[in-house]
């Protein structure tokens, strides 16, 4: 399930533009891999990031992954829902289950992202 | 009659007015106290007042929820759990070394400081290295004091240089206790022996690397052969070697990391040397080093031979301090009785017994547990589930069946490079016939898995508690008695 | 051989049959022969009689004394129940409680340690133990930089434990964290010169005495305020050495401390000549992820009973690496044992009264010096301790009071403060008889 409205990177999230806005998340493959998501760390509104910055975390029993911001840009708006329920992140991480949005900076650092087809890929040959 | 109580009921709901646990002097011609009123607290902690009776029990009650080295087989690889001697205990707590207070001038403290030397000494003599600190708490304490120990050599070089290198079997306090001393962490990679890649580790290895923390033997119980081309490669680049001594349990008397170019390295008196887990802890985790490193270690140091002894605590170059006053010194005298009661001769015997142990275990469930590692090992074996995963059984099955045997489960699921592994280190400790029975039980879970899996998949079956739900646990933590969701 | 080793000799040549190997060195045969070891380790060995024997005489070759130190470690008393209970196996010989359907014995243990933990400091959740009061203020410094995020400055009071300070710096000048040292005035902390440091705008956290070093209670309503209002965002630390006092003093938790910390030793365990030790560490549920070291949570079983497990165990070093809350594996398990069984014995009434009345001893003792004519007590609220000073040579004194069979107290000089001060500690194990002689030692000295 790879939806091709939007961008991916190597670490597994993905951003969705809209205009100027971003929304990130991590893919259905990232969730999946990580099992049962206890607790989701957002970056605070307003936070300032560059592309490739740690913007959050995702613990799960067994692991933590960091989240990392796949362009720069300026945080508008935190999932809070995910505060009371990050099993929303395993649930529907392409949706429901999205981290934070932010003003993006430089469009262009887009096309340094993969595309559905590229990551489709990209998965096939992790798993390899 | 397993247990008494299958549960015990929380100590908060024990408790009422007017009972008491304790009773206390009560001395005339006390003057008034100076904290009262709005000064003092409005409140006593909200706590149960309880009997000494019911305490004794309610304790007593919980003890036999668990599982300790005196009940039986306890081969939880890497951790080394071996019998802890009674006379340990009876040692520890002497009256003269349980109330020496560590500000106390050091002619009323020479017992204990003395103790610290013979200890010292001792464990120079069983890692052929020059100096010993007893400061550390613990071993991921050691780890970062020996890891300070190289940042400051190389600072008074002149450049304490950016990365540490850890092989990719490594315990995870290595890395931890990298990053704590302020390095990064590059990992370096393990070749088909287990063993550390020479290749890799040359194409990492330049004018940033610190050091690298190694462990010997590793942590699939695989002695690094090239320990010492190692070393010299490190050396050559001005960079250390520092020796997890985790396992030094495998060669007491058959090798000494002093004489393999190691610079510094902890031990775990906790696991080679007795002295109990507790639970958790207390350890006590000894750094010793080479002549170089001398400067550095932590202050104070214990000076004096023979005659008296005092603490120099005037070291110009040391870290300084990284524990309240002296390390676990009660865990330590544990460990110098341990000691003294093998001498050198059976120490080297207990080595010998741990490594026949495992490799007599290796050899019995070979076959019937995949080894994915097929070098020669010494005290411990890593075997893993991939011959039951045909039958959808896993390692942790494996693990909680055992436990249905009345076995501790081995040490599972690390090191992380093994995928499933199942971690054996069963000790000088185990007669015979308790060794023979963990394998006839091995081998009947590896039937088991075949037959019936659901047998493996809903174990253990008799414990007080069966398997627990870890993700309620850890998306709503309830971490004190009518604590949990209400707070923050 | 040992009695230690339970094999036979005819077990061990079965044993190496069925490995296929013809000798007990065969099996090391992995070692390079060059990395060998041919020597035999020169330790000698003792029956244990004789070991006994020998460790007895090393112990009576420490003097013991009526004693008035303190100053990080503290002499009380410790039940009979205390002793006798941790030292039953199952508690003392078992591993961290990673299986926990056989450990349900020490998480429950653990999860009750946390629940006294944050009664008595009036915080939200407790870890389950670190080394020592010292690693504990450095870890809780730690702590509040994860969460004070790109804030690099913490500001310590000099009035906090010597040790603790030297630890922590230890702790963070490898980390490029910037300390900066905020002055006593009075013993206390200089509410001036705490100000003054707050106008910088890089800081973190605030970490004060509680009480302090000295003995004093530090006003932390005055500290919290002035941290609130000039660094709304920085975390509040308390670091507490004398953990009784807080049977009788208003826990930190009343005064917006973010986190609390320090030495709990004085819970049913000995001086040991300084260890082992226990570090607490209790902090705000909201802050729970950012907490170093092992923390114990209730939960149920398949069949819906409740229980115990290590929880939040992702955030530490077995599984995050380099980027865990802290490296700590190992901590003082059995010590938080004895503690949470003596607090069980001492229960809400034991712990105000044994605190009122190490309160009330050394007020006594203070009133008892201040008539002195060599040695005065410094003004000052204080808990069990306090600070005398005197014009007599202090070290002679100690040592005159020595011979006399009293240890009168800990010099500050020697942890490089006043040459003229000592710090004097009283607990119940100190009778009104003790204090008398040392008032007379204090009168007849030279």
């Amino acid at each position: 399930m790879v939806p091709n409205d939007r961008y991916y990177t190597k670490e597994h999230e993905w951003i969705k533009v809209e205009g100027e806005t971003g929304t990130i998340g991590i893919t259905d493959h990232a969730q999946k891999q990580l099992g049962d998501i206890v607790f989701v760390e957002v970056p605070e509104v307003d936070t300032e990031l560059e592309k490739g910055d740690e913007a959050g975390s995702i613990e799960s029993v067994k692991a933590v992954a960091d989240v990392f911001s796949p362009v720069s840009g300026t945080v508008t708006e935190v999932n809070e829902a995910l505060e009371d329920e990050p099993e929303l992140v395993n649930k529907d991480a392409q949706g429901e289950g999205w981290l934070f949005k932010l003003r993006l900076e430089d469009k262009s650092e887009l096309e340094g992202l993969m595309d559905a087809a590229s990551y489709e890929k990209y998965l096939e040959e992790e798993e390899g | 009659m397993k247990t008494l109580r299958i549960k015990e009921k929380s100590i908060f709901e024990l408790g009422g007015e007017g009972k008491r646990g304790i009773d206390l002097p009560e001395p005339e011609g006390l003057a008034p106290a100076a904290i009262r009123g709005s000064a003092a607290r409005a409140e006593a902690p909200d706590v149960p007042d309880l009997s000494e009776v019911e305490v004794v029990r309610h304790f007593t009650r919980l003890s036999k929820l668990n599982y300790g080295v005196d009940d039986g087989f306890y081969p939880l690889g890497s951790c080394t759990m071996k019998h802890n001697p009674k006379i340990n205990e009876v040692v520890a707590s002497l009256d003269g070394f349980k109330w020496a207070h560590p500000m106390l001038p050091y002619g009323m403290v020479q017992g204990s400081l003395k103790a610290m030397k013979m200890l010292e000494k001792a464990l120079n003599e069983i890692t052929g290295m020059d100096g010993c600190s007893l400061q550390p708490a613990a071993g991921a304490h050691g780890e970062l004091t020996g890891v300070m120990m190289i940042r400051a050599y190389l600072e008074k070089k002149g450049n304490p240089r950016s990365i540490i290198l850890i092989p990719d079997s490594a315990h995870g306090t290595n890395p931890a206790s990298s990053a704590f001393s302020g390095y990064q962490v590059k990992e370096v990679a393990s070749d088909e022996s287990g063993c550390v890649d020479l290749n890799a580790l040359a194409n990492v290895l330049d004018e940033n690397v610190a050091g690298m923390m190694l462990t010997n033997p590793n942590t699939l119980g695989i002695f690094e052969k090239n320990i010492r081309k190692i070393a010299d490669m490190l050396h050559e680049k001005g960079a250390l070697l520092y020796m997890d001594g985790a396992n030094m349990n495998a060669m007491m008397g058959k090798a000494r990391p002093g004489e393999l170019g190691v610079d510094v390295m902890h031990l775990n008196l906790h696991k080679t040397f007795s002295t109990p887990h507790g639970g958790g802890g207390p350890g006590s985790g000894p750094v010793c080093f080479r002549k170089h490193m001398d400067p550095f270690q932590p202050a104070p140091v214990v000076d004096g031979d023979g005659g008296s002894y005092k603490l120099d605590w005037n070291r110009p170059d040391s870290i300084g301090k990284i524990h309240g006053f002296y390390g676990n010194f009660l865990v330590t005298l544990k460990a110098l009785a341990y000691i003294l009661s093998l001498g050198g001769d059976g120490l080297e015997k207990a080595s010998e017994d741990a490594v026949l142990a495992a490799n007599y275990v290796r050899a019995s469930l070979k076959g019937v547990y995949h080894i994915p590692f097929d070098a020669p090992t010494l005290h411990e074996v890593i075997f893993n589930d991939k011959l039951q995963e045909e039958f959808g059984v896993s390692t942790l099955d494996i693990a909680k069946r055992l436990i249905d045997y009345g076995i501790h489960p081995p040490t599972i699921y690390f090191p992380l490079i093994v995928h499933g592994a199942l971690m054996v280190e069963p000790t000088e400790s185990e007669s015979k016939e308790e060794i023979d029975y963990f394998i006839q039980i091995m081998k009947k879970i590896a039937e088991e898995a075949k037959e019936s899996p659901k047998l493996l998949h809903e174990a253990p079956h008799d414990t007080p508690v069966r398997r627990l739900d870890e993700t309620k646990a850890a998306r709503n933590p309830l971490l004190r008695y009518g604590g949990g969701k209400n707070d923050g | 051989m040992s009695r230690f080793f339970p094999l036979s000799d005819g077990d061990r040549r079965e044993m190496l049959r069925k490995i296929g190997a013809d000798s007990i060195q065969s099996i090391f045969s992995s070692i390079p022969e060059g990395d060998q070891f041919t020597g035999t380790l020169n330790i000698p060995h003792y029956s244990e009689l004789e070991l006994l024997r020998f460790f007895r005489e090393l112990a009576d070759s420490n003097t013991p004394a009526r004693s008035f130190a303190g100053a990080g470690v503290y002499a009380h008393y410790v039940p009979a129940a205390v002793d006798s209970l941790s030292s039953r196996q199952e508690f003392l010989t078992a591993y961290t409680p990673y299986q926990p359907e056989i450990s349900q014995g020490t998480l429950q243990a653990i999860f009750e340690y946390q629940t006294y933990m944050c009664a008595l400091t009036g915080m939200e959740v407790s870890n389950a133990s670190m080394y020592d009061g010292a690693t504990a203020f450095a870890e809780a410094i730690l702590m509040a930089k994860r969460v004070g995020k790109k804030k690099n400055t913490v500001l310590i009071s000099d009035a906090i434990h010597p040790h603790y300070r030297k630890v922590a710096e230890r702790y963070l000048e490898n980390l490029g964290i910037q300390t900066v040292n905020v002055p006593t005035r009075n013993y206390k902390m200089d509410l001036d010169a705490l100000n003054t440091a707050l106008e910088n705008e890089d800081i973190f956290a605030v970490a004060a005495g509680y009480p302090n070093f000295f003995g004093v209670v530090e006003p932390l309503d005055e500290i919290s305020a002035a941290v609130r209002e000039k660094a709304a965002k920085a975390m509040l630390i308390s670091v507490t050495t004398e953990a009784l006092s807080f049977g009788l003093l208003p826990p930190p938790g009343e005064f917006g401390v973010d986190i609390a910390c320090g030495e709990a030793q004085s819970f049913g365990n000995y001086p040991g000549f300084g260890g082992p030790l226990l570090g607490f560490l209790t902090t705000k549920q909201k802050r729970v992820r950012n907490m170093p070291g092992r923390v114990v949570g209730q939960t149920t079983d398949e069949d819906g009973k409740t229980g115990y497990v290590l929880t939040l165990s992702a955030r530490e070093q077995h599984i995050r690496r380099e980027k865990a809350t802290s490296n700590i594996c190992s901590n003082q398990g059995w010590c938080m044992l004895r503690a949470v069984m003596y607090l069980a014995l001492l229960g809400k009434t034991g712990v105000r009264e044994l605190a009122e009345l190490n309160h009330r001893l050394a007020e006594t003792a203070k009133a008892a010096i201040s008539k002195t004519k060599k040695f005065e007590v410094v003004p000052g609220t204080t808990f069990n301790e306090f600070v005398v000073r005197s014009d007599v040579n202090l070290e002679d004194f100690v040592e005159y009071a020595v011979t006399h069979g009293i240890f009168p107290g800990v010099r500050l000089s020697k942890f490089g403060l006043a040459p003229d001060e000592m710090l004097v500690t009283l607990t119940e194990m100190n009778t009104v008889e003790d204090i008398h002689r040392l008032v007379d030692l204090m009168e007849a000295v030279k």
